[in-house]
């Protein structure tokens, strides 16, 4: 009950509010409109960036530039981030929207009962789940619910084949009607495009079950380490250019079981607010303070920096044991890429250390596609804790953690997963060693390169053309995943269903996954993407965009042409 | 005569107006002053510290300093230098290139290696690729999932399976789905650490009974039962669980369900059973430890258990009541927010599975290779099982009255090198000491399969008890 109230109540505190700040700041702000509004700002911003970036280049990373010269250390970047507000009228529809569809909700939870299971010969219990939340996945989530689960029965490469289903009953059960509908894929994480079921990974992986079996049903501690693990680790090392790394079988997991042996109580955590639910996991197992800044805001990050080392623990006054500040690559609803450059200023001027989650930008960001670090020309040595997942730029699945020798001989010895979890299956390995290598060019070929030059034209070229549309796109124009705000819940479901009987795989995000007023829908761009393919889905949703009302930017559109070749800065 | 009342009165007034604005012109001024003084006086609060000049903020970062990111490690740990497997972990295993029988991994039904299982995970591969690149709600459900999980439930006999992509997260994420801040869980002292991670997580009430201890049991729930008395309206919306293993991992025991369901009626309990080892081991079909004491399914609340031991591949998966299980779809943060199982691994569960269906002699051969392997472990001299028998790990620990020639601590240690070294591969479990709530008692922990022949027993045992000897003072 009280949830129910806080969620109504709140989002009104917030809507009155906003709409008394907005008549405060019209006055100031409408006058300055025209002349600041458009290009004038971006200009302005974009002059901004560069110099910041300039500076950072001249204090950090000119000295190792010297040891490493072939790090490209002074390279040009045009690239924003951008997160253009919500307009004012927009943010009332959804809050009303939204109050409509809780309110339809209760109506027809009075005439109708849900049709799903009770729990039976548990009379006199205390109830399992907490009212309102069966209510809203019952009542409100239910009318969209087709638009997530879809099952599929092909690789999820450049397209995809899904499996038909309809609901008799409008959401509460589905059937399969037997037939699949073929949709190009811009919902899997597959940014370099290795999720294939032909080709050298495939067969390397098929050869590995001939030769290791499909599991060892051993933890790696004990009778869990075969050859491949071994190789793997090997390789990951040098690929991200660390001492060491380890391997484990499932990304989720990395998170989730290697933070509570890196952290612990009288420590505190520095969280990025975006940051993925294994870290929040993993940080709250781990039972050391948990401070959230903003997302991506380092005056913010600064500024809990400063307060934590001066002000020390909370109640025992003693100082922190130490700080790590935790953050990812790329933020997988935000599409924005962390500002590493500055978060390694940071840390370096306050002692603190930096967890990298690079679960979405390892392979997909870089020249290189080494990640994060290779994109800002970083040492990736400066990166105290280097995280990342198999799953997505490898098409296979699993994590790891790669840094000094000294780290991760702790971890082989202290995390939860080495001791006690499974070791990774050979197949799944296998499928790595071969797209790692194919990445770093050691299978001779330029086949790698091609690929991160695939994806990163893609992303540029699918991202501007978004712009053009007028839509309100978030993140970073580097970044592969490529966030689309409908705002309105009913648009999620909308969206995403006029977008599947165009043909096109999308994934929306709605409450609670993002805050309320932030619907989306996700585009994950890939190197198995043509130029036509995109070309086929940017067509659908200029029309869709007209169609849907998803036109929401107040920022003027840029009038340049978007050349699909157009050479990367 | 008025006017003098009135001049006397007049002049009153004046005395009146001239006398008393002196004490209350004092009085409303020190009042003002208390009120200025009370808004502009600056209050101690040891929260504040006040605006540091930028000399002494630097002075106080260049004071601190943090501890050292992670501590050093003994560099001859044995988790540093662990032993290659440089074959399939079939009945016999390769490690460091030296041939033995496998005593160690989890490979009770021989899965592993098994030719139909291999082939169909290598057909899986040539259609599905590897991976599945997404979680379950974001296209990462293949259509194998589903079967997987149709067969799952139809195997337990229960209305729905959700299968994770990790053994260990299956465990620790179900738990947490349910059981929240406000809730108590009773639950066996020796559970394995998958679920201590699990009962961290859903930062419930947790009260440890003793290991199969169904009286100790008892008198918590009587306790909580007295609590409950003094607030009964907060005992209405308190969630109770109970969690046990089926066969502990950590001692090779079952756990006494009968008397659990027992407890679990008696005082409104839900039951949640950790089946990682059990699940095909015990039961004439392999059906779990309810099968083994005869107990109706929808007693139990949950069976939760990791794919990666009995079926040979990896991942794990909860079966119960659509009411249950349909819950951890949006809940279980394994489930949600991991990308889901390869498709490759699925179906060589599956074709596990199936083979379970149709061939139930592999769980009467386990059964007498527990057996036979329980009585021959009972014959050695210097170590000791407490597991049962029908269990397929096995766990030994030194006798108490033998005397050996060096210190107790290693002498298991050098009991597995031995064996290792004389073509028997037994292992010494590693825990987490610091980490683990109740550290297990150091054991060699043995794992049956159902293809071992009486002779390889008999091997086994023989081997292990050389090596007790060579290392027992007489």
């Amino acid at each position: 009950m009280l949830r129910l109230a806080s969620l109504v109540i709140r989002p009104l505190i917030a809507l009155v509010g906003a709409v008394i700040l907005n008549m405060a700041g019209n006055g100031i702000e409408r006058k300055n409109c025209v002349v600041r509004n458009g290009i004038h700002i971006t200009k302005q911003l974009n002059g901004k960036q560069r110099k910041f970036n300039h500076e950072i280049f001249q204090n950090g990373t000119i000295k190792e530039a010297k040891e490493m010269p072939n790090s490209t250390t002074k390279r040009k970047r045009r690239s924003k981030e951008s997160f253009e507000k919500v307009p004012l009228c927009t943010a009332i529809m959804t809050y009303l929207g939204f109050y409509l569809l809780m309110f339809l909700g209760y109506i027809n939870r009075l005439f109708f009962t849900p049709k799903v299971a009770k729990e039976r010969n548990r009379e006199g219990y205390a109830p399992l789940y907490d009212r309102f939340e069966s209510f809203y996945l019952q009542y409100v989530y239910r009318r969209v619910r087709d638009c997530w689960n879809r099952p599929i029965c092909s690789v999820p490469g450049a397209e995809v084949v899904l499996k038909d289903r309809m609901t008799p009953d409008y959401g509460w059960t589905f059937q399969f009607t037997g037939t699949t509908t073929k949709c190009l894929n811009l919902g899997s994480y597959n940014y370099l495009g290795f999720a294939e079921a032909t080709g050298p990974c495939a067969s390397s992986a098929a050869q590995a079950i001939q030769e290791y079996g499909c599991a060892s049903c051993s933890p790696v501690q004990e009778f869990g380490t075969h050859p491949l693990v071994v190789e793997l680790e090997k390789l990951t090392a040098e690929f991200l250019g660390v001492e060491d790394s380890i391997v484990f079988g499932m990304g989720f997991g990395t998170n989730s079981l290697n933070l509570p042996s890196l952290i612990s109580q009288g420590c505190l955590v520095l969280s990025d607010e975006k940051n993925h639910a294994s870290l929040i996991l993993g940080l709250r197992l781990s039972g050391a303070t948990i401070r959230v800044f903003k997302h991506n805001n380092m005056k913010d990050l600064e500024k809990h920096l400063k307060d934590a080392i001066v002000k020390g623990q909370p109640k025992t006054r003693r100082p922190w044991r130490k700080i790590l500040i935790v953050v990812e690559g790329v933020y997988s609803m935000e599409g924005s890429i962390v500002k590493l450059p500055e978060v390694l200023e940071l840390k370096k001027k306050y002692k603190a250390y930096v967890y990298l989650d690079e679960a979405h930008s390892i392979g997909a960001l870089g020249e290189k596609g080494r990640g994060v670090v290779d994109y800002y020309g970083c040492n990736p040595k400066d990166v105290d804790i280097l995280m990342g997942t198999f799953t997505k730029s490898f098409g296979s699945a699993g994590g790891y953690i790669a840094g000094s020798k000294h780290l991760i001989d702790y971890l082989r010895v202290n995390s939860h997963a080495a001791c006690y979890a499974s070791s990774m299956s050979p197949p799944i390995v296998m499928q790595i060693l071969t797209s790692m290598s194919i990445i770093m060019g050691k299978d001779g070929s330029l086949e790698g390169e091609r690929r991160i030059r695939q994806l990163a034209q893609n992303t540029r070229y699918f991202r501007r053309r978004l712009k053009k549309m007028g839509v309100i796109v978030y993140g970073n124009e580097d970044s592969p995943v490529v966030p689309l705000l409908v705002y309105m819940f009913s648009k999620i479901g909308a969206v995403v269903r006029t977008l599947l009987e165009r043909k096109i795989a999308t994934v929306g995000v709605g409450f609670p996954a993002t805050p309320l007023m932030e619907g989306r829908i996700r585009f994950c761009l890939s190197a198995a993407h043509t130029r036509e393919q995109l070309d086929m889905a940017l067509d659908v949703l200029e029309e869709m965009a007209s169609l849907l009302g998803l036109r929401y930017s107040q920022l003027p559109i840029p009038d340049d042409e978007v050349a699909y070749d157009d050479e990367l800065e | 005569m008025a006017n003098t009342i009135f001049t006397k009165q007049y002049s009153d007034n004046i005395l009146y107006n001239a006398l008393v604005p002196l004490y209350h012109v004092c009085l409303e001024v020190f009042l003002l002053l208390m009120v200025l003084w009370l808004i502009f006086h600056q209050s101690y609060n040891p929260n504040e510290t006040g605006d540091l000049s930028k000399e002494e903020l630097q002075a106080l970062i260049d004071e601190w300093t943090p501890e050292e990111l992670v501590s050093d490690v003994d560099q001859n740990h044995r988790a540093l230098h662990p032993r290659v497997i440089t074959s399939k972990a079939q009945k016999y295993i390769s490690i460091d290139n030296n041939k033995c029988l496998n005593l160690a991994t989890h490979n009770y039904l021989n899965f592993v290696g098994n030719e139909i299982i291999e082939k169909s995970a290598i057909d899986t591969i040539h259609k599905y690729g590897v991976g599945s690149c997404g979680p379950r709600g974001f296209y990462g459900t293949v259509d194998v999932h589903l079967d997987l999980e149709n067969k799952l439930a139809e195997f337990m006999e229960m209305e729905e399976a959700v299968v994770y992509s990790y053994g260990f997260s299956t465990i620790a994420s179900a738990i947490p789905a349910y059981a929240k801040r406000s809730d108590v869980i009773f639950v066996d002292e020796k559970v394995n650490f998958a679920i201590q991670k699990g009962l961290d997580a859903s930062r419930s009430r947790l009260k440890f009974f003793k290991h199969n201890d169904t009286n100790d049991l008892e008198s918590l729930l009587l306790e909580q039962a007295e609590l409950d008395k003094k607030n009964p309206k907060k005992a209405n919306v308190t969630r109770r669980f109970l969690i046990v293993e089926g066969i502990y991992m950590n001692t090779g025991e079952i756990c006494p369900l009968p008397a659990l369901i027992e407890l679990r009626k008696k005082y409104k309990l839900r039951i949640f059973v950790d089946e990682s080892v059990s699940f095909g081991t015990l039961g004439v079909t392999g059906r779990g430890v309810t099968e083994y004491f005869d107990v109706p399914k929808q007693d139990v609340d949950m069976i939760m258990c990791s794919m990666e031991w009995a079926l040979g591949t990896i991942g794990g998966f909860c079966v119960g009541s659509s009411f249950i299980v349909e819950h951890q779809r949006l809940s279980g943060l394994g489930y949600c927010f991991s990308a889901s199982l390869p498709p490759l691994l699925t179906v060589a569960a599956s074709k596990a599975l199936d083979i379970m269906t149709k061939d139930i002699t592999i769980f009467s051969d386990l059964k007498d290779c527990c057996e036979l392997m329980h009585s021959a472990l009972e014959t050695i001299n210097g170590l000791k099982t407490k597991s049962h028998k029908h269990s397929p790990v096995k766990h030994l620990v030194l006798s108490d009255e033998c005397v050996f020639t060096i210190p107790r601590e290693e002498v298991l240690y050098e009991i597995s090198n031995y064996c290792i070294q004389h073509g028997i591969a037994v292992i010494v479990p590693s825990y987490l000491e610091k980490v683990e709530k109740f550290t297990p008692t150091t054991s060699i922990r043995l794992t049956v399969n159902n293809k071992l022949s009486s002779e390889e027993i008999k091997q086994a045992c023989t081997v292990l008890q050389e090596a007790c000897n060579a290392l027992m003072s007489h």
